[in-house]
């Protein structure tokens, strides 16, 4: 930096290199001529430089063949147009595989006869079109003087006319129209809600609900899922249609060997080292069921958050915040597992409110 | 890792193990010849004690260096007491067992023994510790299944695992959930049954042999869809079709961009 500064002593620069600089200018001063702005530009007459393109391309031998290749791309494109035609009319569309027939035939025809179009028109401009660089001058922004007053004038003359200012009366029920049309939309976003109030802190688990094996809904024994290592996804009994609810109520039961379960597990919610988490990731929701049974891991299959099932469903990895909830667990007295309450803190991800 | 250590033990009685297991091998062969070819050779009625002996041999050369010589377990290999034959047979007519390198898990290769000698060592196993048969053909038959059910139990259980096509997927430590592409009807009925490696255990009384069989027809009819296009793009979905086209398409679309504005020289 320092022997470049040597080599250019400031305010040689811009008298060597004038085209690649704006001249320095002081504030306050008018632009000078060359400055390049869009707006207020002079009047000037038509200055375009003249044009010179050449008649004829420079190798004529693959003009030639070019034109030859243009001119058979476009009969191949109305060919495939005429062709998609007669696909549509005559194929058969009234049954699966017709119908998968008939698509091909049209998707094909009509790919043929743009592309053929496209690739004949890029040949053309590219083998046969002149290949000479002109310039254009961007023209100003700003109308001329002269149609800015008409304007001017012709808005002035509309406003006096409409009486806008002279008839209060109209121009005062005017707005008061427009003012609830306004708010209109306000009244329809309201149907946006309404808020969830505490229900994402509940799900339709309740003492004396029974777990079912979700898919054939059958209700389970501690004894039906007595082998360590064994996982299922359960759902509360009577809601097993009801999707609205499984999206928070979806739960794994695990079962696990004697003395595997360590705190902070809440023991009272087992049964015979049967253990209840909820399905849904903490993290943002997914249903987190990739359960290993040599690691008791619990392992999130949207972003890899990793929760140790012996250990209460604690996060060992990734993004999670909080635990899996664990559900109590209890049985009935016909022996069927069943939930003793609903889970004790909200599940799935978290929410503003939440705390 | 070491290699595989040959016991030692009597040449004696390695041979009149051995004479009497291919006895047992004839005579079995010739009863199932003479039967007309059964689908599932070695199930039916029970194994013979020389099929006990001959899956016992088998067991001692290739199986006891990590297992220990009574399938008791030791520190490389874990106990078969109680793992029962369908967990021998899913281990083995997968090629993951033998294992041969101690990998985060154990990959499926090609199978090193016939299925007669796998169901030796089956036998063998349950001889000695019980736990869940083979499943027969007619249980792993998926003609006539409740796809639907299977297809929501595959979808709830299966899938988070093993994708919903099952295309398989990564899970902690290196290891992972191999894809469902290869494995016989029966070898999924096994799986399922007795939870091998980190795999949990869907148990008879979870699922039941019946909804077993619709899983398995839901693995068999999605794998056996055609593939649209033509390439399967490993059947992880959207965002694998999305990518190639993405890289693929935008990238041709490029290179066509830069073809149609070249300058080209004049001459």
């Amino acid at each position: 930096m320092h022997g470049s500064g040597e080599q250019f002593p400031p305010g040689d620069g811009a008298e060597e290199l004038p085209e690649s600089r704006a001249p320095h200018r002081v504030i306050g001063t008018p632009p000078p001529a060359r400055a390049r702005t869009l707006l207020e530009a002079p009047p000037q007459e038509d200055r375009r430089p003249e044009r010179w393109l050449p008649a004829e391309p420079s190798n004529l031998d693959q003009a030639k063949r070019a034109e030859r290749l243009v001119a058979a791309l476009f009969i191949l494109s109305m060919l495939a147009s005429i062709g998609f035609v007669a696909a549509y009319v005559g194929l058969e569309v009234h049954s699966v595989v017709a119908t998968q027939r008939s698509n091909l035939a049209l998707g094909v025809s009509m790919s043929v006869a743009f592309g053929a179009l496209a690739v004949g028109v890029v040949i053309w401009v590219r083998y046969l079109m002149p290949k000479v660089e002109l310039t254009e001058e961007r023209k100003p922004l700003a109308s001329s003087p002269k149609d800015r007053a008409e304007f001017d004038k012709d808005f002035t003359e509309g406003a006096e006319a409409s009486g806008f200012v002279k008839r209060p009366l109209l121009r005062r029920t005017l707005i008061a129209a427009s003012v609830p049309l306004a708010v209109a939309p306000l009244v329809i976003l309201r149907d946006l809600g309404p808020l969830p109030g505490t229900s994402l802190r509940h799900t339709v688990w309740r003492k004396g609900l029974r777990l079912l094996v979700f898919g054939p809904n059958t209700p389970l024994r501690p004894a039906d899922f007595a082998i360590p290592g064994q996982m299922i996804t359960v759902v509360p009994d009577g809601y097993q249609d009801n999707l609205d609810a499984l999206a928070k109520a979806a739960t794994i039961i695990i079962k696990f060997g004697p003395g595997q379960l360590r705190p902070p597990t809440v023991m009272n919610w087992t049964v015979d080292g049967i253990v209840a988490y909820s399905k849904i990731c903490t993290h943002v929701g997914c249903p987190v069921a990739l359960y290993e049974q040599t690691t008791h891991n619990i392992l999130c299959p949207c972003h890899q958050s990793t929760f140790d099932a012996t250990r209460g469903a604690k996060v060992i990895f990734g993004p999670a915040a909080r635990p899996l909830p664990q559900l109590p667990l209890g049985t009935d007295a016909e022996g069927f597992l069943v939930a003793t309450s609903d889970y004790h803190e909200p599940v799935g991800p978290s929410f503003w409110e939440r705390g | 890792m070491s290699g595989i250590k040959r016991p030692r033990r009597q040449r004696a009685g390695r041979y009149t193990v051995l004479m009497l297991g291919l006895a047992a091998t004839g005579l079995v062969y010739a009863a199932v010849t003479g039967a007309g070819g059964a689908a599932s050779a070695a199930t039916p009625g029970g194994p013979s004690p020389a099929d006990i002996a001959q899956g016992k041999a088998i067991f001692a050369d290739t199986c006891s260096s990590c297992h220990g010589m009574n399938a008791q377990g030791t520190a490389a290999g874990p106990s078969l007491m109680g793992v029962g034959a369908a967990a021998v047979d899913f281990q083995m007519s997968t090629g993951r067992m033998p294992g041969k390198d101690f990998d985060a898990e154990m990959p499926r290769k090609p199978v090193t023994f016939t299925t007669e000698q796998i169901h030796q060592v089956a036998a063998y196993i349950s001889f000695l510790g019980g736990g869940p048969a083979i499943p027969s053909a007619a249980m792993v038959d998926p003609a006539g299944a409740d796809l639907a059910l299977g297809q929501q139990l595959f979808i709830t259980n299966c899938a988070q695992c093993h994708n919903f096509a099952g295309a398989g997927g990564a899970l902690t430590y290196g290891k992972y959930a191999p894809a469902l592409t290869h494995s016989t009807p029966t070898q999924i009925y096994e799986a399922m049954l007795t939870g091998p490696e980190a795999m949990p255990v869907f148990s008879d009384t979870t699922v039941t042999p019946a909804q077993k069989r619709d899983i398995i027809a839901h693995i068999t009819t999605v794998r056996a869809e055609p593939n649209p296009g033509g390439f399967s793009l490993g059947r992880v979905g959207p965002v694998t079709e999305g990518l190639v086209a993405f890289l693929g398409g935008i990238a041709f679309l490029v290179f066509v961009a830069i073809w149609i504005t070249m300058k080209r020289r004049e001459a």
